[in-house]
């Protein structure tokens, strides 16, 4: 008794790592956020946003950055679930946040918010840099855009830009359409292209570039055109969420109001679609839109119900799993016709797609190949927006046992009795032989 | 006295008297046969005792594991065990690819034990099979002599075989290979052979073809068998000595042996479709031609049959040359001309090296040089060719088959290291026969020289040595029993020369040699065999009985034993998931089945090149590209095994350059040259960057110049030309107390994929307080 107590403390004590988990599917909403600051006046002049985050139940905690007293972590667990810098200036973090503190708390699986600014210290661009952004090398450059800015009262130097070049996807932005442009002023970054998990949600038009506004261009510009993001989105393999803006601004209550008009367009909107935008995407990385889990992958031979341990080849063989995506209140069953299962050994050997039953149950049947090996169920759905799924299974699929093949083949009778005929007249010939004088 | 007796053995009372002497000489015969058989399993326990009752190498610790098996689940599943922890992910059909005669020994054995309540353990059984069956072989040994030449010289055989070096380097205790219990099944087909010719009996026929059975279940060796018996067989038809024993000791053997054969899963069809078999068939067809011909000639007139035979040829030769044209182009339209490697690279030594680098890389199948032959055979080098003598003084059946055994198995021997095993026995049988010969001469010249004290001598003679008394006295027993015991032999002789005794009486005395020669001669023969006895006792103990999987150095501080491989598997046992999957050069692949228990890529059975190839691919690749292979083959863990600190010479950097071939061999892009330096294979300064980027040398060298500062490679004897640097894809998670076997883990693919731009260096003012990691800090990159 008193060793079974003892390791289910043990075991206790093992799984709290786990435990700390960022997005946790048992308690979604109990979620911490760690918001810093360059200076105070933010968290009034941004109060919109903060105030729609914290009406979808968020539990927001501001900071200065330069505070000496802020943690991510104490005694190893995670304070916060999701972090949000709007410090585009601070060059060393106050208290243990560094680089490599942040990067930790994302590989853990936690979101992460970051606004830069022109001018952004190094500290924000090698942020940037180790989640795949790269923001423009020159401190003082901003996206200029003199045919894509926003209409305003004195001319300036177009640097305030409203875009609406936006990612078709409705997991990350939302079904309802955003009609209004997006304000944006601030810097610009490229993405590598090679970089898969990094995603362009808002760039600049095909005339935009990044240049020093305040002095004359003497070199081309080193970003142009809609190679400028202003708005990325990253979504580590771990799944956590980043959001990577070039524009601090962008949040302000001054943006989220104020009317805009694209130049050269006569439609002039009441508000920008920055709100809109900016609170969609935020659900997108706080995991309320796109995450999806697997439930109940199970797998065995038609006909019966229990997992058997191995497979024979060209066995029938049914294979299901239980897909469900995160609404921001409950587990929903989602509900797409692209799921597909591999039956693997080192390519795939069978690959079908998954019929569904609307609730969430994707199911299949097929026909192991004639080939025996140790194999893997896998499903690989990689669709943009969503939690990349990787299940795979292995099972070994033996070759039939000695007594599985027929016993009599039909084509073989001639020698059946080719071989008795000649036993019996061997024998007569013998008796014959022996006995017949 | 001996000759008096046998000259005048129709004596009624003389002839008591040898009854009597005979069965003395039976239980004397009986209880040396015992003492030979204790020998030659007490000879092989020197591994036990000097380190452990352990398995030893890399393919005992399969047969080990395929022997639990069968011990757990029964026959059945053993036959149809699919194993999916090997050749992941290909998985092995166990039951039909492997020879299960000495699986099915041990636990036939083991199973008996058990059921007599005797509890050994299933390892127990599999470290001591070995040695009980080599004690059998020798047994089998004095059988197949005394066939061939009579009781006196098969004791000699016997007490040769059992300790003969070669052998016994395969079959110390733990030695638990194919091998230990295939000679044993060799010798003794081989003895039923002659035993049928010698016979013409059909029962031992019948027995002739099971033990041939038991060999195909044993061993892929068993071709040798099936080669040689029909190369005999030609030699007798074509010197006329072509007698109905001859067919009953051919023909069973090849019908029932060949159906038998088939049986056997790993065999199956090849036992009648590839040309290995093939000079069986054809020597049953022109065995029963000769017959036929034979009969022919009984019932026709001369004259008839002159006619028949010119008929007969002229179509017969026709219709041969026909047959021939058919199986050459059959045979000629496979690729490799329907022979396997490894029989190919017997035939063409050169074969393999030129054509198959996976069958030259492994060292047993190189051939030997000279001093292995004076290692593994010693002083029965020149005795063999004195017994090849005696075997044509008179030539018999009997006698003309262990010529040609003897011959074939030297050519073999000298293709092959590993089939010195082959060609012990055989020389261990003409050696006994020189040996008992030689001590015939003797004696029986001191004896006539010395009629009065003749039996004294014998008797004194007898005691004179511990070692070849036995030997000595058997030769004058079997001397009597040869002469008395109606042979075949000396049946056939009779027929012909009916004074026999008599000429053979005064054929001896002219014979007889002055005693003093007689007297050194003998004594230089007992110093032979003691320097025989010396020779095989330090090899049981010194040079074979070492398990391999546990090292002893000595040095001048005392013994040090080396237990790294078995601290790297018990690691693995048990710091990592049942269902990871453990990469490492295909040596070790047996090992970590059995003594870790996870699943490996590729292992010992070298069954299919290109995965073999995969892996040596992924060694002498870059590590980026090493870790892309590996990881499209669901590896979390390799396993590379380095003697640089120790000195351990037989480490994978020495493999390495067969890593590179076979690899290349498959997978053009690996290229041999682009490893060495002018055609030198070298790791220091001067090597190739190739060479020093490979992951090979990463996984072996990293880390390894914390050791002396230096990272001075005792092995290559120099200095390593790259000491410091990084791995990316792969983190050390354990390496051995003496660095011998090193595992590391592959890294999971990043979380996160950086930006283009590069990581600027760290600004000396870094403070201390950022993570390592980072190495960021405050800096301006830009300026």
């Amino acid at each position: 008794m008193g060793k079974l107590w003892v390791i289910s403390i043990a075991s206790i004590f093992m799984l709290l790592p786990f435990l700390g988990n960022a997005f946790s599917p048992e308690s979604p909403t109990d979620r911490r956020v760690l918001v810093l600051l360059d200076d105070s006046a933010i968290k009034s002049s941004h109060s919109i946003y903060f105030n729609s985050l914290k009406s979808r139940g968020f539990d927001l905690e501001f900071k200065l950055a330069d505070d000496p007293k802020i943690a991510l972590q104490r005694y190893g667990q995670y304070l916060y679930d999701a972090l949000i810098l709007f410090c585009p200036s601070v060059e060393r973090f106050g208290g243990s946040i560094d680089l490599a503190a942040i990067l930790d708390f994302v590989d853990s699986g936690r979101d992460l918010i970051i606004a830069a600014d022109s001018s952004a210290s190094d500290l924000i661009r090698e942020v940037g840099i180790e989640c795949g952004v790269d923001f423009d090398e020159d401190p003082s450059a901003m996206v200029i855009d003199h045919i894509g800015y926003a209409v305003s009262e004195t001319e300036g130097d177009h640097t305030l830009i409203a875009s609406d070049d936006l990612i078709k996807s409705d997991v990350i932005l939302g079904s309802k359409r955003i009609e209004a442009p997006i304000l944006f002023r601030g810097i610009g970054h490229s993405l590598n292209p090679a970089n898969n998990l990094v995603l362009k949600v808002l760039s600049a038009s095909p005339s935009a570039y990044s240049a020093n506004p305040k002095s004359k261009l003497s070199t081309p510009p080193s970003l142009t055109g809609s190679a400028i993001s202003l708005v990325s989105i990253v979504q580590a393999r771990n799944n956590a969420r980043i959001l990577i803006t070039g524009s601090l601004s962008m949040f302000s209550n001054k943006f989220f109001r104020s009317g805009v008009q694209k130049a050269g367009e006569k439609t002039k909107h009441e508000k920008s679609g920055n709100e809109q935008f900016l609170t969609e995407i935020s659900k997108w990385v706080f995991h309320e839109r796109g995450h999806l889990k697997t439930v109940n992958v199970k797998h065995h031979k038609v006909g019966e119900t229990d997992e058997p341990a191995l497979y024979r080849i060209n066995d029938e063989l049914e294979y299901s799993v239980e897909i469900y995506e995160w609404s921001g209140k409950s587990w929903d069953p989602y509900v797409a016709n692209d799921v597909q299962v591999q039956f693997y050994m080192m390519s795939p050997y069978v690959l079908k797609t998954m019929s569904h039953n609307k609730k969430g149950l994707y199911s299949t049947s097929f026909k192991v190949p004639d080939v025996y090996g140790v194999f893997q169920f896998k499903v690989e759905y990689q669709k943009l927006g969503y939690t990349s799924l990787s299940l795979s299974k292995q099972i070994p699929v033996r070759p039939y046992r000695h007594n599985e093949y027929e016993r009599f083949i039909p084509a073989a009778y001639p020698y059946y009795g080719a071989a008795f005929s000649m036993m019996a007249g061997f024998f007569v010939f013998s008796f014959v032989h022996l006995y017949s004088k | 006295m001996a000759a008096p007796e046998s000259s005048a053995a129709a004596v009624p009372t003389l002839y008591t008297n040898n009854a009597l002497r005979n069965a003395f000489g039976g239980v004397l015969a009986f209880f040396i046969l015992l003492l030979i058989g204790v020998m030659a399993f007490s000879i092989r326990l020197f591994s036990v005792i000097k380190y452990e009752s352990v398995i030893h190498e890399f393919d005992p610790y399969f047969n080990y594991r395929v022997t639990q098996f069968l011990a757990k689940n029964g026959i059945y599943e053993f036959w149809n065990w699919f194993d999916d922890r090997t050749w992941y992910p290909l998985g092995r059909v166990i039951g039909g690819t492997v020879y299960p005669g000495l699986t099915l020994t041990a636990g036939t054995i083991w199973w008996l034990l058990n059921s007599l309540n005797i509890p050994l353990s299933v390892e127990t059984v599999c470290v001591f099979t070995a040695p009980i069956f080599s004690a059998f072989a020798s047994w089998a040994t004095y059988l197949l002599t005394k066939e061939v030449k009579g009781t006196g010289a098969g004791l000699t055989a016997a007490a040769l075989l059992a300790m003969v070096p070669s052998y016994i380097s395969r079959s110390v205790a733990g030695s638990y290979d194919n091998e230990a219990v295939a000679i044993f099944a060799l010798i003794f087909t081989f003895y039923l052979y002659i035993k049928t010719l010698n016979t013409g009996s059909l029962f031992y026929a019948t027995l002739n073809s099971i033990a041939y059975f038991y060999m195909v279940c044993s061993w892929g060796g068993y071709t040798f068998i099936i080669n040689l018996i029909p190369m005999h067989v030609l030699l007798c038809i074509v010197t006329g000595r072509f007698s109905s024993r001859l067919y009953i000791a051919y023909a069973p053997l090849v019908v029932l042996g060949t159906l038998l054969a088939a049986l056997v899963p790993v065999v199956g069809f090849n036992a009648v479709m590839t040309s290995e078999h093939f000079a069986s068939f054809l020597v049953f067809i022109i065995l029963h031609v000769v017959a036929f011909v034979y009969y022919i000639k009984g019932i026709l007139t001369p004259k008839m049959f002159k006619v028949a035979v010119t008929l007969v040829v002229s179509v017969g030769l026709a219709v041969c040359c026909a047959v021939i044209a058919v199986l050459v182009a059959l045979v000629a339209s496979s690729p490799t001309k329907g022979w396997s490697g490894r029989s190919l690279s017997l035939l063409d030594p050169t074969y393999a090296s030129k054509y198959i680098p996976i069958i030259a890389s492994v060292s047993e199948h190189q051939p030997p040089t000279w001093p292995s032959y004076f290692m593994d055979i010693n002083v029965l080098a020149f005795l063999v060719p004195a017994g090849i003598i005696a075997c044509f003084s008179p030539l018999s059946d009997a006698s003309s088959f262990v010529v040609l055994y003897i011959a074939t198995s030297v050519y073999f021997s000298g293709v092959m290291v590993r089939l010195m095993l082959v060609f012990a026995p055989a020389a261990c049988i003409t050696s006994g026969i020189a040996l008992s010969q030689a001590f015939d001469v003797f004696t029986r010249s001191i004896k006539f020289q010395l009629p009065g004290i003749a039996s004294n001598t014998e008797v004194d003679a007898a005691e004179t040595s511990s070692s070849t008394a036995e030997a000595q006295n058997d030769v004058e027993k079997s001397e009597e029993t040869s002469k008395n015991r109606p042979s075949k032999k000396s049946k056939k002789k009779e027929k012909e020369e009916k004074p026999l005794p008599k000429a053979k009486a005064e054929k001896k005395r002219l014979l007889a040699l002055p005693l003093d020669s007689s007297v050194i001669s003998l004594l230089l023969l007992i110093l032979l065999g003691a320097l025989y006895v010396v020779h095989c006792v330090w090899a049981a103990a010194e040079a074979y009985s070492a398990p391999s999987i546990v090292l002893t150095s000595r040095s001048h501080d005392g013994l040090h034993v080396f237990d790294d491989f078995r601290e790297a598997y018990a690691w693995l046992r048990h710091n990592t998931d049942v269902d990871d999957k453990v990469a490492s050069w295909w040596d070790y692949g047996y090992q970590t089945t059995a003594m870790a228990n996870r699943t490996v890529i590729v292992d010992n059975n070298t069954w299919n090149n290109t995965h073999i190839a995969t892996v040596g691919t992924a060694m002498s690749s870059p590590e980026k590209a090493a870790w892309e292979i590996f990881h499209s083959l669901d590896v979390k863990y390799v396993l590379v095994v380095f003697g640089g600190l120790v000195g351990y010479p037989s480490d994978d950097i020495n493999k390495f350059l067969w890593m590179v071939r076979i690899g290349g061999g498959v997978f053009p892009h690996i290229k041999e040259p682009d490893y060495l330096r002018d055609g030198q294979y070298r790791i220091d300064s001067q090597a190739t960057p190739t060479m020093l980027n490979c992951l090979m040398y990463k996984l072996s060298y990293y880390r390894f110049v914390e050791t002396d500062g230096k990272a001075f490679d005792r092995v290559r004897q120099t200095e390593i030309g790259k000491k410091y640097f990084k791995l990316t894809h792969f983190e050390e998670v354990f390496t051995t107390h003496h660095w011998m076997v090193r595992i590391y883990k592959l890294k999971p693919p990043k979380n996160r994929i950086r930006g283009k731009t590069k990581k600027p260096k760290t600004k000396t003012s870094t403070t201390s307080s950022r993570a390592k990691r980072s190495g960021t800090g405050k800096k301006n990159p830009w300026h």
